[in-house]
């Protein structure tokens, strides 16, 4: 079947005249490579979702000591590299995600109105991270925070706390430490 | 004069305000079919549209609305307002124009000179060529005159702020200030494409079918300036001049103060029924909590459009039944579903603006909020 299609085809090659089926036989051979090109490319395109390398900070980092932060402020040190806020209240550590809620954007810290503020649609948090103002619809999140063997404090982005789904009440979600 | 100056900036920041700004662009969508005839006039519209032109050169010498006024990409924005303004005059007075020549049982200004044809070859191509060499020397004299307003590299630890979308989609992004991020970035964008393209297939009144008026359609007329002139246009000049640091509002004259800290203390439907009238706390169990939200909604989207053609004053009822008698219950109910839809971003911003309502229903639990 296949050698007489290609038979045909080079026949009309050959001779420079077109039959009725060789054109369809043309057509059908053309419709063939087109689809073969067509998968090729979305192959290809499947390729690009597995990145050769993929450029990720590690996950849990070291915060520095407890002493070094002081109460109620928010510590921004690591936000540019981490995406983290730690703060330092009457009780204990908590670290808020730098991730606004509504739509991704990175809030700022406003430390004279106590309050992150986002630049994109106006949502507010207060220093614990509920949301008030604007479009977020839920708390920032927070991630697990503990103490490392060293006496610094650990915190480890792969685990996060979410305020509605009272989350925030778990143990690894604070860390307490009494002023 | 100073002193003059600063009086009229001070009048213009106050009208900028979002409810007086949003109060008048309201009026001034019904007043201009209502008055149609009169404002059209040539020497009124274009005394108009001078005075328009000095305001815009006198708000120039004002230093905070110059550095907004002559970013790059907000150039094209104070173009669109003075070609908005024209165009829109443009058609009102020829609806106008042939509003008067029906009554007079003349011919329409499409209909003069029918009987003569043209060719496509050469009279429109021609004329289609000159304004396209035209365009291409206008782009690149512009992209070689003004610069990109490009910032430091991007980082996803610094947010710009403001943080604004390109300038076409600021009144999307206004949107985003007021409904949930699922509703106000997927479903309403898709609503508005998909409403726009059902309008042939809804609308079937052939009056005004190649012709202008104003009269013959003057429901659809003040209905698609609301949500063209209104609801997009003015909320890009709202997003571009009004919204400053930390996406709150600020006079067109205003200096954006980053510390400017405005108390918003948003509060949800739930909240502001429970803790503020009733003086109890939330419910435990969402369902009970958002319940008079989800029945204002359904009542709002399902009960609310049978309601239309029962409005006793103003012959309003009168209006949608014959509407509803002449398009048939599919369309008719259709058009109405969008046409809330629509009505509900105005709803939502007056009620955020007065009452600092944030969501009428909203369940983080299951990431619906309206
Ligand atoms: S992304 Fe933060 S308010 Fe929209």
């Amino acid at each position: 079947m296949a050698f007489r299609v290609f038979r045909s085809i080079n026949k009309a090659a050959l001779s420079g005249e077109v039959t009725r089926r060789s054109f369809v036989n043309w057509l059908g051979l053309g419709w063939l490579m087109f689809t073969a090109a067509m998968g090729a490319c979305t192959a290809a395109m499947g390729r690009f979702m597995m990145p050769n390398v993929l450029f990720e900070p590690p996950m849990a980092f070291k915060a520095g000591f407890p002493d070094e932060y002081q109460e109620g402020k928010v510590d921004i040190r690591w936000k540019a590299k981490y995406g983290v806020w730690v703060v330092r209240e009457k009780g204990g550590f908590y670290a808020l995600s730098t991730v606004c809620t509504h739509l991704g954007c990175t809030p700022n810290w406003l430390s004279a109105d106590s309050k992150f503020k986002c630049p994109c649609h106006g949502s507010g948090f207060y220093i614990t991270g509920i949301h008030f103002e604007g479009p977020a619809p839920r708390p920032l999140e927070r991630y697990k925070i503990s103490l490392a063997d060293d006496g610094q404090i650990l915190v480890d982005k792969s685990k996060i706390f979410q305020q509605e789904k009272g989350q925030w009440e778990d143990a690894e979600a604070y860390l307490p430490m009494s002023a | 004069m100073e002193a003059a100056s600063d009086t009229l900036k001070m009048i213009i920041n106050k009208i900028c305000e979002p409810e007086p700004f949003f109060i008048l662009m309201v009026l001034w969508c019904f007043a201009s079919v209502i008055w149609a005839d009169k404002w059209v006039k040539p020497k009124i519209a274009f005394t108009m549209m001078g005075a328009f032109f000095l305001l815009y050169l006198f708000s120039l010498t004002d230093s905070n609305f110059y550095s907004i006024a002559t970013k790059g990409d907000n150039i094209p924005i104070i173009a669109m307002l003075f070609m908005s303004v024209y165009f829109t005059w443009l058609g009102f007075w020829r609806g106008v124009e042939n509003d008067k020549r029906k009554a007079e049982g003349r011919p329409m200004i499409e209909e003069e000179g029918k009987e003569v044809k043209v060719l496509v070859w050469p009279h429109l191509i021609y004329i289609e060529f000159i304004v396209g060499i035209f365009c291409t020397a206008l782009l690149v004299v512009w992209s070689i005159v003004i610069m990109a307003p490009l910032e430091e590299p991007a980082s996803s630890a610094a947010t710009p702020n403001p943080s604004k979308a390109p300038w076409y989609f600021l009144g999307l992004q206004e949107m985003l200030v007021y409904f949930d991020p699922w509703m106000a970035g997927v479903v309403a964008p898709s609503l508005i494409i998909v409403g726009l393209m059902a309008i042939p297939y809804l609308d079937k009144n052939p009056k005004g079918n190649g012709y202008y008026t104003i009269k013959e359609r003057w429901f659809a007329i003040s209905f698609f300036n609301f949500g063209y002139l209104v609801l997009w246009m003015a909320l890009i000049f709202l997003g571009t001049v009004m919204r400053g640091p930390n996406w709150n509002f600020f006079g067109p004259f205003d200096y954006w103060d980053v510390h400017k800290q405005p108390v918003l203390n948003n509060l949800n439907l739930s909240e502001l029924f429970f803790i503020k009238t009733l003086d109890m706390g939330l419910p435990e169990h969402w369902l009970k909590r958002e319940a008079l939200g989800i029945a204002l909604t359904v009542i709002y989207l399902f009960v609310l459009p049978v309601l239309f053609d029962k409005v006793p004053f103003f012959k309003i009822g009168e209006f949608f039944k014959k509407m509803r008698i002449e398009m048939g219950a599919v369309r008719y109910y259709t058009f109405i579903f969008l046409f809330l839809t629509m009505m509900s971003l105005p709803i939502k911003m007056v009620l955020r603006w007065t009452v600092n309502l944030k969501y009428v229903v909203a369940i983080p639990e299951y990431f619906f909020n309206i």
